[in-house]
């Protein structure tokens, strides 16, 4: 009688995740498909797809998705290594500049795309100070449909202050991670500052950078909120496309063909990383 | 091939100075130990030679080469970690050669060397393989091949056998002697064991607490411990301390009996009339006699371990418990009382309230 209480006991424990995640991820996953692929009288129909695909904005969607995600990932990654590097040196005064780091993390999107719209718009701060400071005579537009990649390198801009910390709190805990006796051995044994971080930190942290990837690639796809503060519908996005069929168009069938998309193109990018980085179970370190 | 300077060198975490004004001076192609318990700052020492550690004062020399503010890749140095710090993404020969291509090296010449290294610990088979595919043992050889490998004048070991279980570590031990007397780097090898400080070591230097309280070659450091501390630590079992005070006659009275100084120390025991002071002896020094003699103390049998090669006795001595090893065919038994005989040269006496050796 113990026994089976006893075998019982981890399903009880698994049970509140389990029912949460069925009723607010598989029930709605499972929706979603049903509604993309159902037509009305509840047969099945490719016609939401037809009809998402045939729509004007469906090439820039994914054109500036994607771009989006060229842009932002490599620069986010690349800035959160080096100040995931820099925290982990132990400065004096690190500590400060890691909370300074992690104040995005708090702010929800839509805020960040605010406050970022407060700075870029034409009478934002950045107009304000450049003209304050003579370099401007009147406001540039930043944020104009006329200057499509002025406003794209703002978006750039926030969703990279946005999501930099996130990445960077990833790759800070894989680098703590690494017994410190490596970096030590790496430097008895002759290597420099770049070598070290080349042929030691990096392939050490490549668990790590799978993680920041994925997860980075993952937001990238359904970037929305930041996108929309700053260029409203003028750059298109598949996740704000997905909003705007639904709450707009009124076609659920449209947004959920828009969601399953999404969901295709993170699984298909989940598999790239983990087909292309992965670490053998030896070079890992697991016997 | 160079001598290492340790002068006055000082180091400070946070509130404690966990190395207090330390020199010491390592000849070339000499294996010096540093030796002592967790905490005593051994391991420190070796790191500020190492430049992982800044030191707080003092200066370090290697050779003629003032390296104290040189960042470790500039001391032409090599280290063998206690936790091997063999690099998990690296092959076998990847690690060794690591700190060749370091140094850019021609590839023909890191491969020479590599297979050289490799060879010499018997690591030829395992090249191709990853860390996580070989056993402890194999992974520290790795560790010692890359430092091996580097031909550095200095070649520095931080506890490099803990991680072995006993039977291995016994191996490794010679094999690090040999390898030792074939490539004659200067060493400098830490380690709490005091019988890989007797077996390794040209010399041993002993730290207590921040300090280094003896240095000399290991039977030395055996049969003339400087204090109690060391007397204590080495050994297995370490030496036997018994309370005594001095006669006026400079002999010293033990529990009833009375033991003579060596004729050497008659000065020194003159001074001290009256006072405490402490008998040290090694368990092996003692002899069981049948009668009382000159030099005699009375003993009561505990308990009698046969050991193979001896037998180890626990004896009761007045109220103290010694321990005392006989030859494996000596006929003794517990609850027996015997006299023990205390061999005057043989016996390190201490003063009985600093615990230094008198001399």
């Amino acid at each position: 009688m113990r026994s089976k209480l006893e075998s019982l006991l981890p399903y009880s424990l698994l049970a509140p995740t389990l029912l949460f995640v069925t009723l607010l991820i598989v029930i709605p996953i499972f929706q979603a498909f049903l509604l993309a692929f159902q037509s009305a009288d509840g047969s099945f129909t490719l016609a939401h797809f037809q009809k998402m695909a045939a729509d004007t904005s469906f090439g820039d969607a994914l054109k500036f998705t994607f771009l989006l995600l060229i842009f932002i990932v490599p620069l986010q990654v690349v800035l959160a290594l080096m100040m995931a590097l820099l925290i982990h040196t132990r400065f004096k005064g690190h500590t400060f500049f890691l909370y300074i780091y992690a104040i995005p993390l708090a702010i929800s999107d839509l805020a960040a795309g605010i406050a970022w719209l407060a700075i870029f718009t034409e009478r934002g701060y950045l107009n304000s100070i450049l003209n304050q400071l003579g370099i401007l005579e009147k406001p540039f537009l930043f944020l104009s449909y006329q200057n499509l990649p002025a406003m794209f390198g703002t978006i750039v801009i926030a969703e990279s202050w946005r999501a930099t910390a996130i990445v960077m709190t990833i790759l800070l805990a894989g680098l703590q991670l690494i017994p410190r006796d490596y970096f030590e051995a790496a430097d008895v044994f002759g290597a420099n500052t770049l070598k070290r971080t080349l042929f030691v930190v990096l392939p050490l942290l490549r668990p790590s950078l799978q993680n920041a990837l994925i997860i980075r690639t993952i937001f990238a796809f359904q970037t929305f909120s930041v996108v929309f503060a700053l260029a409203g519908r003028v750059i298109p996005v598949m996740a704000g496309e997905s909003y705007n069929w639904y709450v707009t168009n009124r076609n659920p069938g449209v947004a959920a063909a828009y969601a399953v998309l999404i969901l295709i193109f993170t699984v298909a990018a989940t598999w790239f990383y983990f087909k292309f980085l992965k670490t053998s179970a030896a070079e890992a370190g697991y016997d | 091939m160079a001598g290492i300077h340790f002068q006055t060198v000082r180091k400070i975490f946070g509130k404690t100075t966990v190395i207090k004004d330390v020199s010491l001076d390592i000849h070339d192609g000499e294996f010096m130990v540093l030796l002592g318990p967790s905490g005593c700052g051994k391991t420190t020492l070796l790191r500020c030679l190492a430049g992982l550690e800044r030191v707080d004062g003092g200066r370090v020399l290697i050779g003629e080469r003032d390296v104290t503010d040189l960042a470790p890749r500039d001391r032409k140095i090599a280290m063998v970690f206690q936790s091997y710090a063999v690099f998990p993404h690296l092959t076998v020969f990847d690690n060794i050669a690591f700190g060749l291509k370091m140094q850019n090296l021609p590839s023909e010449e890191i491969k020479r060397r590599t297979h050289q290294g490799a060879e010499l610990l018997q690591l030829t088979d395992y090249l191709k393989r990853y860390p996580a595919q070989l056993s402890g043992g194999q992974r520290q050889r790795v560790a010692v091949a890359r430092a091996i490998v580097m031909q550095a004048a200095v070649l520095l070991m931080d506890e490099p056998l803990s991680n072995l279980d006993a039977l291995l570590r016994l191996q490794m031990r010679a094999e690090l002697k040999r390898l030792h007397a074939e490539i004659k780097a200067t060493t400098i090898y830490v380690t709490h064991d005091q019988i890989e400080a007797l077996s390794l070591g040209d010399r041993i230097a002993v730290m207590q607490d921040g300090k280094i309280v003896q240095c000399d070659v290991p039977m030395n450091i055996y049969d003339y411990p400087a204090n109690k501390f060391i007397g204590g630590f080495i050994g297995t079992p370490p030496m036997n301390f018994l309370q005594g005070a001095v006669n006026g006659d400079g002999s010293v009275s033990v529990g009833a009996s009375n033991i003579a100084p060596a004729s050497s120390l008659q000065a020194a025991f003159a001074a001290r009339n009256g006072q405490p002071i402490l008998l040290g002896i090694r368990p092996e020094n003692l002899t069981l006699a049948s009668a009382q003699q000159a030099n005699t103390i009375s003993a009561h049998v505990l308990v009698v371990e046969p050991l193979g090669s001896h037998k180890l006795l626990t004896m009761q001595v007045g109220a103290e418990m010694i321990k005392v090893s006989v030859a494996p065919d000596q006929s003794i038994a517990s609850n027996q009382d015997v006299w023990l005989h205390f061999d005057p040269e043989k016996i390190r006496w201490m003063d009985a309230a600093s615990g230094e050796a008198i001399r």
